[in-house]
This record gives structure tokens, sequence and C-alpha cells, in this order.
């Protein structure tokens, strides 16, 4: 693996491969008394939030925890935009600190890209969001999450699995990881939304895209709706919530359609009656609290290949 | 009484060797083998001879940030990239949209002695796109402001676009606009295209330039007046000028040469060092903006010299400055992208960095041929030489240079503005001041 991860376009098939193994190892200790390893004892993880986002921080300090990691957790509350201090510094300051990998969030596509990339540290760099660009550690959680449903007992895994990733694909860094991730694996993907909320090019990107919802839930294996943040809501991009929820939301009458087979995901935080309603949130094909539970593993699996993993840090 | 200088076997836009001398700020006399009594003498053998450069779109930053730049260290740069004249962009603190603004900035200019300061006037108030600035008092100002513009903004509102268009006309004024549909790039980071999508980058459509570019064609050609198109960026707007042209309605438009060499590629490493506004485009729009200047579509090369401190570049994308120096490397990437391309010779170069800029902003003193009897605004450039940018090494405050690292062909040896060098062995001349 490369010694940052920034964007699931960094994972090969083998990388994404050996997370997946890696985190289905670290997964069972969540069945033990003790959840507790020593392998990165004495490493200093910085989880760096320039926007709140309590469960990704709060998965990423449960991780490095239960690796017997120091955490530092550095909330930046605004950013450089908003006159505070500015992300040179704050990394500067953390390297100061003697940081082996910084975990950060960040409102500004690009900004681990920059953090890893212009001299500031020598940490590794761990991208848990960075605006509308990616969020690799949410893709991996969601493809072990696929994997444990849909390729673990199977020959090839998730190769020719088909998953259908629903709603503003223009504005998540969610749609943008798992698109290029499970590409990786040799999943089928299908984006689906108003045409509003596909991005420029998007038929580039080597998935199949739809607008019509009720076309594509019946032929997948897994479904996972994107949160409609509120400020999309006013942004023009749709005429009103109802006619969205009515056309791209995920209910009980769109649930019969489905595959006996056919999970129903979704990376949180949920909007209930917006793109999902409350029956399909909690019906049991909704894996949504179990990606949680993954989500843990998954960081663990990341945090310890990258700082303990290879022991090869001072070659790189 | 300044001192002659003859300059010895140059090549006036690349033709035969000759010498040309230079007194009392005129060009006194051209021929073979002139007689260097009194003369201080440059061995120019192997120069070109260009009639001073004449950039329309400079960013001076004085007054209200001169921590990015000064008048005299804007000047100093641009006389290092062989330009004599340049015109301030309005867009200080204050702006630039009083007489007194105006008149202070070509003050400055005259004061550091460099380069010629015209300083465009705003065509708002504050920039504000709100209501007319008092044009006709900048255009009767000892500035005799003739270009105005709200570059950075766009004058979207069509109908104030047009009373600017119309009111410029009382003293022979030109509107220079910065074609952006406000709503179509709001939030906007780089080029729309596949690539922004890729990168979660809020995208620049062209549409949204070319939209704003046929607007103020037809507005143009409705009240017959002069508008010129500022650092056209897109193959779609060249397309547009090209017919407004053949119409032969009076608009004049520019390229950058950032545009004309880098591509919108470059975003994909996250360094806002190539985040500028309008944003690099794609190779077919590269393509056809040379295209365009070849053919005279587009009539002029013009900088948008665009200063910023680290602090504003030294950061995440979406924090950063729009906007890259050019002043010290645009001769060089006219030569890269289009001279040793074959798509102009160096007569073309003189039209579209001297004459043609210089005419658009109804500049008398620059932009002349070089002749007996013309002011002897010059600048002699080594096309033979090579070299490697250096942040460093600029004249300007700044260093937000694209081109650091690269190799780019060409060099100004010399800059004579009135008859006294500017700059001479390729290094600012001190005696200027």
């Amino acid at each position: 693996m490369k010694r940052h991860l920034l964007s699931a376009a960094d994972l090969t098939r083998d990388d994404a491969e050996l997370v997946l193994e890696t985190a289905a190892e670290l997964r069972s200790l969540a069945d033990r008394p003790i959840k507790k390893l020593p392998a990165l004892r004495g490493r200093t993880v910085v989880n760096l939030f320039f926007e709140d986002s309590t469960r990704t921080r709060i998965s990423f300090e449960a991780a490095a925890k239960r690796l017997s990691a120091d955490v530092i957790n550095f909330a930046a509350k605004g950013s450089s935009v908003s006159k505070g201090e500015s992300l040179k510094d704050t990394a500067l300051t953390l390297e100061a600190m003697g940081a082996d990998a910084v975990v950060i969030r960040h409102g500004a596509s690009g900004a681990p890209h920059r953090l890893a990339n212009s001299g500031w540290v020598r940490s590794s760099v761990v991208n848990a969001g960075d605006g509308t660009h990616e969020h690799p550690t949410q893709a991996l959680l969601d493809a072990f999450t696929l994997w444990r449903h849909l390729g673990e007992e199977r020959k090839g895994g998730l190769e020719g699995r088909r998953v259908a990733i629903v709603g503003d694909i223009l504005h998540s860094r969610v749609a943008r990881s798992n698109a290029l991730l499970l590409k990786t694996l040799g999943v089928d993907v299908t984006l689906v939304g108003p045409p509003t909320l596909l991005p420029v090019g998007v038929e580039s990107w080597g998935v199949e895209t739809s607008y019509d919802l009720d076309a594509v839930i019946p032929k997948v294996d897994a479904v996972m709706m994107l949160r409609v943040q509120r400020e999309r809501m006013q942004g023009g991009f749709f005429p009103t919530p109802r006619e969205y929820s009515r056309r791209y939301g995920l209910d009980g009458r769109r649930m019969a359609t489905l595959q006996d087979h056919t999970i129903v995901m979704h990376p949180g935080p949920m909007v209930r009656g917006m793109e999902i309603t409350a029956d399909v949130a909690d019906s049991d094909r909704s894996v949504i609290v179990e990606q949680v539970t993954n989500g843990v593993a998954v960081r663990m699996a990341v945090l310890y290949l990258l700082l303990g993993g290879s022991e090869s840090e001072s070659t790189e | 009484m300044t001192t002659p200088y003859l300059l010895k076997n140059v090549r006036i836009l690349g033709g035969e060797p000759t010498d040309i001398l230079i007194k009392d700020g005129v060009i006194a006399e051209i021929g073979v083998g002139l007689s260097a009594e009194g003369a201080e003498v440059v061995e120019a053998e192997g120069l070109i001879a260009l009639p001073g450069l004449v950039d329309l779109h400079t960013h001076l930053r004085e007054p209200g940030r001169e921590d990015a730049e000064t008048v005299e260290t804007g000047t100093r740069a641009a006389a290092m990239g062989g330009f004599t004249a340049v015109h301030a962009m309005a867009n200080t603190n204050p702006v630039a949209d009083t007489a007194g603004v105006v008149e202070q900035v070509w003050r400055l200019g005259r004061e550091a002695g460099y380069c010629d300061v015209y300083p465009v006037g705003a065509v708002t108030v504050g920039l504000k796109g709100e209501q007319l600035a008092e044009l006709g008092a900048m255009a009767d100002s000892a500035a005799r402001v003739r270009v105005f513009s709200d570059d950075g903004h766009c004058v979207s509102d069509p109908l104030l676009m047009r009373r600017a268009l119309e009111y410029v006309k009382a003293f022979d004024g030109v509107v220079a606009q910065h074609a952006q549909d406000p709503r179509l790039t709001e939030g906007a980071q780089m080029n729309e295209s596949e690539l922004s999508g890729r990168l979660g980058l809020a995208g620049w459509p062209a549409v949204a330039e070319e939209a704003i570019i046929a607007r103020d064609c037809l507005l143009t050609a409705h009240v017959g007046s002069r508008l010129h198109v500022c650092h056209v960026s897109t193959a779609g707007s060249v397309e547009i000028v090209r017919d407004a042209k053949r119409k032969g309605w009076n608009v004049t438009a520019e390229a950058c040469p950032h545009h004309l060499i880098l591509t919108d590629e470059l975003a994909a490493t996250y360094d806002p060092i190539y985040k500028v506004n309008p944003p690099l485009r794609s190779a077919a729009d590269v393509e056809a903006l040379r295209a365009g200047l070849a053919d005279g579509t587009i009539d002029i090369v013009a900088t948008d010299h665009a200063p910023h401190p680290h602090e504003d570049k030294d950061c995440e994308w979406a924090a950063a400055a729009f906007g890259m120096l050019g002043l010290e490397t645009a001769l060089s990437i006219v030569q890269h992208t289009m001279v040793d391309a074959g798509l102009l010779d160096w007569a073309g170069v003189a039209e579209r960095m001297s004459s043609a800029p210089a005419r658009i902003g109804r500049v008398a003193d620059h932009g002349q041929p070089i002749a007996v009897g013309n002011p002897a605004n010059i600048a002699l450039y080594d096309p033979a030489a090579t070299r490697t940018i250096e942040a460093s090494a600029s004249a300007s405050l700044s260093r937000n240079t694209p081109y650091a690292g690269m190799e780019l062909p060409g060099r100004i040896e010399a800059t004579f503005l009135r008859g006294r060098p500017t700059v001479l062995d390729g290094k600012l001349w001190e005696g200027t001041a």
C-alpha cells in the first residue's frame, strides 16, 4: 500500500482485498471481552477535523485506540477560508507534536492531498472526507459490508455483483470513492439520481448511470442510499423535497421490488422520510447499523497497514 | 540630455541585421554601419528588436495590497518582460473608480519610471455592478483613462453593460469585460469537465463565459460602441468573437499566456498555483486560442499578471486566491506556443503584443513601428536563449508563477522606454529611477 490513503483510486485490487481481509481478522476482536491489540503502541494518530463529523471521528478514534495508539483529537472548527489558523500552520503544529498519522476531514476538496504532498508533514495522511471529493475509508467499509453479505461465500468475491448508489452523486464524496473502489473490486455500479445531481463527465467514470430508480433497483444486489443535504434542498437541484422523495426515495413500495437477497445501505446520517423511509431503514434488509461496526474494523485495518503493517515508512 | 544608444546588428522584427541609433527619446537613425560616436553601444547580434510591449491587463495591486505588488515592483517585472506600457486593473483598494485613484496610480507609475502605467477605470462604483462610476471624470483626469473594466467581476447586468458601452462613446473609451456569468459560476473552482467532477471541485463551465460574450457582442453592435473581451479562454468564445468580427462589429479580444500553454489537467495536483480565473481549460481550448491568435480573431496577448502573497497560494485549493504572474514570461510563452510552432512571425508578435493593445487602449506613444522619428520604446529579445524559470528570480514582489522549473525559450536582453534603458544586459538598469 502507498504511504497515504487519499483516494480510493490509490488502492489496487490487491491493496483493497488486503484491507478487507485484515478488517475481517480485526473484526473478530469486537466479539471478544477485551477489544484491544498492542499493534500500534507508542504511535500517535491525530484526528484533524475541520468539519463536524462525530461519527467518523469516533470511528477513527475507536479504531486507533483498539490498536493501542495514542490519539489526539484536533477539532479545528472553521478552516483557513474563514480566517482561522491555516491548514499549513495546523499541519506544522501536528508535525512538531510527532504525529505518525493524520486523519483529516476537511471541507475543501483536495485538502488531504495538500497535506500529504506539500512537505508540511512527514506522517501518513488518511483522508476522512474532503469536500465533495472522496471518503475512501467509507468506501472500504461499504465494500467490506458488501463482501460480508454478498462476496464472502462466493467464488470471485464481489466480482459481477450489482450495486446502485442513489441520490446526490454530484456533491457526494461517498459516491466518488465507492464508484472507484467498487469498480476496482469488479462490482457493476449504477449511479442513480436526477440529472441535476449527476456530475458532468460521469459517463467516463466507467459506471452505469440512470435517472430511473424503479428501473434499476429490481436488478441490483445492494442499494446504497445517499443523504440529501439540507443546503441542497434549497439549491434548485430539484423542485421540492417531496418530489425528490417520490422519485428517488426508498420506501416500502420500492423495497418490495427488490430481490430477496438485496441489502439496503446508507452511510449515515440518514434523513428519514427524505431519501429513505423509517420502515426501510429499520427493515431486515437494512445493514446500516452493521456498516458502523464494520467502519471501526476497516479503519483499524487501514491504520494498521499504513503504520504498523510494513515497517517500511523510513524507506519511502 | 540622455545618453544616446547604438543598437548594433539588431534584427528588427526578425529581419536582416541593422543598427538603430536612439537619441533624445526617439529613434534617430536606422541603417547598417551607423557611427557609434558619442553613443553607448549595445552589441545586439542575434537579438530581435520589437516595439516595447504593451499589456492591456495587469494587476499592480497598489493601492491596498502592497504586500502582493506595488506599482514599482510590478513595473520592474514589466520592464524585465520587455513591456514599456501596462494597463493597471481597477480592482485595488480603494477601487480605481474615481479620478483621484486613477491619478494616484498613474503618478506612481511616472515616479517609478520603469514603464508607463495607464490606469484602467472601474465601470461601476466599487466594482459592485450597481451604478456607473464617474467614467467621464476618469477619462478627463491626468491619467486620461480610456479602458474601463470591472475585471475580477463581470458587468453581468445587461442594462448596466448597455449603458456603459453607450456612455464611453463620448470619449472613445472601451469597456473591457470579464465575461463570467455569476450565477453559472457560483463557487466555481476550475474548468467544468470530467476532471472537475472527479476532483470534486465546483465547475466553471465554458458557457458561463460564452453566453456573456455573445450578449455583449450583440449589445455592442446594437449601440455602436467598442467592446474588448478580457482573457478569452474557450474554443466557443473564439468562435463567437470570430463571428462578431465577420459581421463587422467593433469587438476585440485578448488571450493570456497561461491559457495558451497550460491545461486544466494541472488541477489534479490540487496545487493552487494553477488556480486562475477564468480557469485553465482543455487542450482543445488551448488549440483554438492559438489558432484564434494566429488568424487575428484574438487581437492581443494580455498577461493578467496577478500577484498574490505566498500564504494565499500555500493552502488548500478552495481557500487560495485566483491568479498567476505573467509579465516576465509572456513573450517566452508566445515564442514557444506561437512563433516556434510556426503560427506567428515576429511582426505578428509585435502586432499582438504591442501595436494592437496600444490601439485598443488608445495609447498614442506606444505600439509604434520601429522607424525613424518614433518614440524609442523598444524591447531587445534573444530568441535563441533558453532559461529555466525560477520563482525566486522574479522582479515581482510575489512568487506565484506556474512555470517554476519549466524551461522556456527566449530572454529579454534590454528594454528601452523613450530612449532610456529600463533593462540592460538582461538586468534591471538601476539608473532608471
